[in-house]
């Protein structure tokens, strides 16, 4: 036994060569919330895991049941608490479908737009905790600058930084405010420096290339059997993305392409979001210009009452595709309403990732599979 | 839970369920409306799935099919491993409660193919009283928390899974929360 500080337990689990196992979470500061991993260590060598999810379980899928659909909004923004705007558009997409309902551009045009910066939000808060993760302080510094650059503006359109609630069935709350588009546009051009700052400090630095190049390596018909999805999965090689594979909301209206890696690494996860982020600047500036003025809010009943049916509604979230099933019976709650949370099943993937790895790179790992507790746990 | 009187109340509304909603839907049924893909798709299933009594059906987009609960991994494997269809991503494992009503469970996979990007749900009916079917785990590693998540929340077993130990609840709960039987207002101490 080696003198870690940490406190170790000697055990015989029959795990074959593990002689030591560490304990690591749910307080944690690399473990991004509540999560806890049993380590089985033979030296400093990983030979098994056991992740540990459910610190922050609510019960949300069973409080859909029993509330209407607006309030459930509310409970969609606590999801994956980094991407609110994105959880919230999966929700009313669904509801809209059953409802075979036609959503005015304008509002279109603004979810994706908030979607968008809501991306890149959640892509800095990756760069600066990822970085954070291996011992750089100074990206997470910079990018959290930024991403409240991103949040006073959400502040400004919906009233809220994080827990907005402004997506309604069939529309948005309100219209934007009348300088919208051009704080978007300034906005774009300080995210831009923002990124490229992050970029040229982090992504080509010798330890860090060092610490994440062919660590964590995933191929890419494993990672599609293990239900992965959005930047980890595309890491691996597999191009897919909701927003090319089935275009929701007005996606198909916008030129932008979708990076995939290919080494299926730790600095592929890394770097495939970093290009995102870019990827969706542009998407952002197309919006600004195809948008024109109109109505942002369908004609609907001010408690939605979808027809009785199922129906199953996915969407590009930062950390992957994000689904909703939707069970109705035709009454103003659902009867069953189902996530498919990406970090769920991002995280399942973990063990395989970690076995043959030393427990320094768990960290890095981990941190590469970008999870929101929030959501595994709901 | 209380089953308070609604009427000429603006307060917020007691828990809703379908039987004791105020007004009708605005269509009793959401109309079908299969994509071109989905049609082809429903036309080739019992074509691929010969061995076995399923029922093809559509739920808006989506092709349905109701397969025995008892082969579902054998149909989940075909459906995976034939070119024809070639499912190799599982969006969604869950379990609908429909033990009111029919006295049973409905574990519905979500089916996605990149290959032919097209999609299909399948759906096992599994009885309420005893609710076990195979794992599907053999099939695709991703069912594996799906599977431990449904075991905890419904009580539904899932036969041959490596590792079927509680996931998202605490040790020793007792009980199944997603269940509609089980009371949503009231509250044990820990």
């Amino acid at each position: 036994m080696t003198e870690s500080g940490i406190t170790t337990n000697v055990i015989d689990k029959g795990r074959g060569m593990a002689d030591m196992l560490i304990n690591m979470g749910p307080q944690h500061p690399a473990t991004h919330g509540v999560f806890r991993m049993e380590l089985a260590l033979d030296s400093e060598m990983i030979v098994d895991v056991t992740p540990h999810i459910g610190y922050l379980h609510r019960g949300s899928e069973k409080l859909f049941e029993n509330e209407i659909y607006s309030q459930i909004i509310t409970l969609f923004d606590r999801l994956d608490y980094i991407s609110n705007f994105n959880n919230e558009l999966g929700l009313v997409m669904a509801v809209e479908k059953l409802m075979d309902l036609e959503v005015p551009d304008r509002a279109e045009y603004i979810r994706v737009i908030l979607c968008e910066l809501n991306r890149i939000a959640s892509h800095l808060v990756f760069i600066g905790t990822f970085a954070l993760d291996m011992g750089a302080l100074t990206p997470s510094l910079y990018n959290f600058r930024d991403r409240e650059k991103i949040l006073a503006l959400f502040e400004a359109t919906s009233g809220a930084r994080m827990m907005h609630n402004f997506f309604r069935v069939g529309g948005i709350k309100q219209d934007v405010i009348a300088d919208f588009p051009a704080r978007v546009t300034t906005l774009l051009g300080e995210l831009e420096a923002g990124i490229d700052e992050a970029d040229k400090m982090l992504s080509l630095g010798e330890v860090f290339v060092e610490r994440t190049r062919g660590i964590g390596v995933i191929d890419g018909d494993v990672a599609l059997d293990w239900g992965l999805s959005g930047a980890t999965l595309r890491a691996s090689g597999v191009p897919y993305d909701v927003r090319i594979e089935e275009p929701y909301s007005v996606y198909d209206r916008f030129d932008f392409g979708v990076p995939v890696g290919s080494a299926g690494d730790c600095w592929d996860r890394y770097y495939l979001r970093v290009l995102e982020a870019r990827e969706s600047i542009k998407i952002i500036r197309q919006a600004l210009q195809q948008m024109e003025p109109g109505p942002v809010q369908a004609k609907v009943r001010a408690i939605a009452r979808p027809p009785k049916g199922e129906v199953y509604v996915h969407a590009e979230n930062p950390r992957g595709d994000f689904g909703v099933y939707l069970v109705s019976e035709g009454a103003e709650s659902p009867y069953r309403l189902k996530v498919r949370p990406p970090s769920f099943c991002n995280l399942m993937a973990l063990r395989d990732l970690l076995i043959g790895h030393y427990i320094a790179d768990s960290v890095v790992i981990l941190g590469s599979l970008d999870i929101v507790l929030g959501e595994v746990d709901r | 839970m209380t089953t308070g009187s609604d009427e000429g109340s603006t307060k917020r509304p007691p828990p809703i369920t379908a039987s004791r909603g105020r007004h009708a839907p605005d269509a009793d049924q959401a109309p079908s409306r299969l994509t071109p893909k989905g049609e082809a798709l429903s036309v080739l299933l019992p074509d691929v799935l010969t061995k076995y009594e399923v029922e093809i059906g559509a739920d808006i987009d989506e092709v349905v099919c109701h397969a025995p609960a008892s082969h579902i991994d054998a149909i989940a494997g075909i459906l995976k491993s034939d070119e024809r269809t070639s499912f190799k991503y599982l969006r969604l494992l869950c379990v609908v409660d429909y033990e009111e009503q029919e006295a049973a469970f409905d574990v519905v996979y979500h089916l996605y193919s990149l290959e032919h990007q097209h999609k299909m749900v399948l759906k096992g009916r599994v009885p309420a009283s005893d609710p076990k079917l195979p794992t599907v785990t053999t099939v695709w590693r991703g069912a594996d928390w799906y599977e431990r998540e449904m075991h905890d929340l419904f009580g539904v077993e899932f036969l041959g899974h490596p590792d079927l130990r509680t996931l998202i609840l605490p040790d020793g709960f007792e009980g199944y929360p997603g269940r509609k039987s089980y009371p949503l207002h009231d509250y044990d101490e820990f």
